[in-house]
């Protein structure tokens, strides 16, 4: 009988005490992170989606190489002389075309390993992380500055310049031939002439 | 009364009747259950530190109405080799049997439904039409789960329903009536004159009858709770053992149905409680209406204070919901006929002896 009327007690005052931790627990500020309209701050290291600052890029392809899951595809194309494509705001001097500078960010495995090489810093890591797709091919993101238009350009004047280089130096091979022979048979002396020896390097 | 009011508007007792029938549903019941549901979602987020709804309207508001529309639009799935008929007709007899339980309970000191002198028997009575829908429904089914909630919910509807009668019996041995509307003219006055408190009447009788009355309160408002299939007794509808119980099986506004009938039974069993033990719609401080002398008030005034009894007790309800775990159904059993039953007796015995010396 004692026993009986200890453990109702028993059983009452418990169920007092759970009532008494649920009440003050509806009086503690939720948790709860409103999450589309209140977004949780991101780590200080975070890594997220690539972003390429195209102004800075002098089109090395380190990244490229760094990449291990070959999700960067950059295409150059040189200058012709006269072009001025300008400084990096580090002071490095441009001197390639980027025609193409696709990173796939669906292939992405977001190591940050393209991001260290980079002389100029301007790959690097950004704070966005929703950005999903409905079409795997939107994964692929482009960030050339110039136009078609402006690519095919550069891409023909290069072309042109080369031809026109191939050209001139074969004038000059020629001419040199000619003035080869012509010394052969005036004298037997030696004399190069050096004038056309580095036609393919970049004059801007 | 309010009956007699709608009687001289339309001139016909047909019409005052029905009116006067349909009103706790549209007035009370149905928003009732719209603001329960809400309050339920957001004191349970806030009782684990979440904030519940928070997207429609403001803060949550119009979340309840926005799932009503839901389920509205919902097909109305039924399942193969089911008994069609009873399947349709149990969400019915669930809602009828919680509906029919307004009918003796007194909102104000002017609306009641039916001013019957069997009062709260019949309200017992009606209960137990609930059971009936549910084993109904579980067994038309066609489904084990179902019809294991519906075994397990009658089971232990009508174990619960014999503490609650002996409490009920206690009761009308003190008031000497089962009318809830002259049990609460008789708690009239100021909180001390509340049953729970011993009554109104002073003297020795008094100052015994409140431990018995804490006890017997106690005692009803748990049994109450296991006759509404809410936790910890909510076997019947055991999510993580049973899917649903015995509405596993219905979809659309059947299951609205179900929904609609169990906030209603809330409702129905704080109203009892708070009729029985606290006075009903009786405010513990007095009225304004009398202190202003404006006769008009006081029925208004007596609907607040029911509604703010029988809120409460949901709320009680619902704080019990989330502090204690589910019982499992032998020591539901076991503490129904082995503690609350004993002990009822034992009140009922003390009590008989205090009344009749």
């Amino acid at each position: 009988m004692k026993n009986y009327i200890l453990k109702f007690w028993q059983v009452f005052f418990t169920i007092m005490i759970g009532m008494k931790v649920t009440f003050r627990h509806l009086f503690i500020p939720a948790v709860t992170i409103q999450y589309p309209t209140v977004k949780p701050e991101m780590p200080e290291r975070e890594r997220n989606r690539l972003y390429v600052n195209m102004d800075d890029c002098i089109g090395c392809l380190q990244c490229e190489r760094a990449c291990p899951v070959n999700c960067i595809e950059i295409e150059i194309v040189k200058t012709i002389p006269g072009e001025d494509l300008g400084k990096t705001t580090n002071g490095k001097k441009k001197a390639l075309w980027v025609t193409k500078f696709d990173i796939d960010m669906a292939k992405c495995c977001y190591c940050e390993l393209c991001v260290f090489p980079c002389p100029t810093d301007c790959i690097y890591m950004t704070d966005v992380y929703e950005f999903s797709e409905f079409e795997r091919d939107n994964f692929i993101y482009d960030f050339v500055t110039l136009t078609p238009d402006e690519k095919e350009e550069k891409k023909k004047n290069r072309e042109e310049f080369m031809i026109k280089k191939e050209a001139e130096k074969a004038a000059a091979a020629k001419k040199k031939a000619e003035e080869e022979a012509a010394k052969k048979k005036g004298s037997e002396t030696e004399s190069e002439n050096k004038t056309d020896d580095k036609p393919e390097e970049n004059k801007e | 009364m309010i009956y007699d009011w709608l009687y001289s508007l339309t001139g016909s007792e047909m019409i005052a009747i029905g009116i006067q029938s349909l009103l706790p549903l549209y007035l009370f019941i149905l928003p009732f259950a719209l603001v329960a549901v809400l309050l339920e979602r957001k004191v349970a987020a806030h009782m684990q530190d979440r904030l519940g709804p928070m997207r429609v309207g403001y803060h949550g508001l119009l979340q309840t109405i926005a799932d009503i529309l839901k389920l509205l639009q919902k097909e109305d799935t039924v399942a193969a080799d089911i008994d069609k008929k009873f399947f349709d007709l149990s969400p019915l007899l669930v809602f009828a049997g919680s509906y029919a339980a307004f009918a003796a309970i007194p909102f104000s000191g002017a609306f009641m439904g039916s001013n019957i002198d069997l009062g709260i028997i019949y309200i017992v009575a009606v209960t137990g039409l609930v059971v009936a829908g549910i084993l109904m429904g579980g067994w038309a089914s066609n489904n084990k789960y179902s019809l294991l909630g519906a075994m397990r919910a009658a089971a232990q509807i009508i174990s619960f329903e014999i503490p609650t009668l002996l409490i009920v019996v206690t009761v009308i041995m003190i008031t000497g009536t089962m009318n809830l509307y002259t049990m609460s003219e008789w708690q009239t006055g100021y909180f001390w004159n509340w049953l729970i408190l011993g009554g109104p009447d002073f003297g020795i009788a008094k100052i015994l009858f409140i431990p018995l009355m804490l006890m017997a309160f106690l005692i009803i408002f748990l049994s109450t709770l296991a006759e509404v299939n809410r936790t910890p007794f909510d076997i019947p509808e055991a999510e993580s053992e049973i899917v649903a119980g015995y509405h596993t099986e219905y979809s659309g506004m059947k299951f609205a149905m179900f929904f609609l009938a169990e906030y209603a039974n809330m409702f129905a069993v704080s109203a009892i409680v708070s009729a029985l033990f606290f006075g009903g719609y009786q405010s513990p401080f007095g009225y304004l209406g009398n202190l202003l002398e404006i006769g008009w008030l006081i029925p208004i005034e007596q609907f607040f204070w029911f509604t703010a009894k029988g809120v409460f007790f949901v709320l009680v309800q619902m704080w019990l919901r989330w502090t204690l775990p589910r019982f499992r159904v032998d020591q539901l059993m076991s503490f129904c006929w082995k503690y609350l039953i004993p002990i009822s007796f034992v009140i009922l015995l003390l009590v008989g002896l205090i009344t009749v010396l």
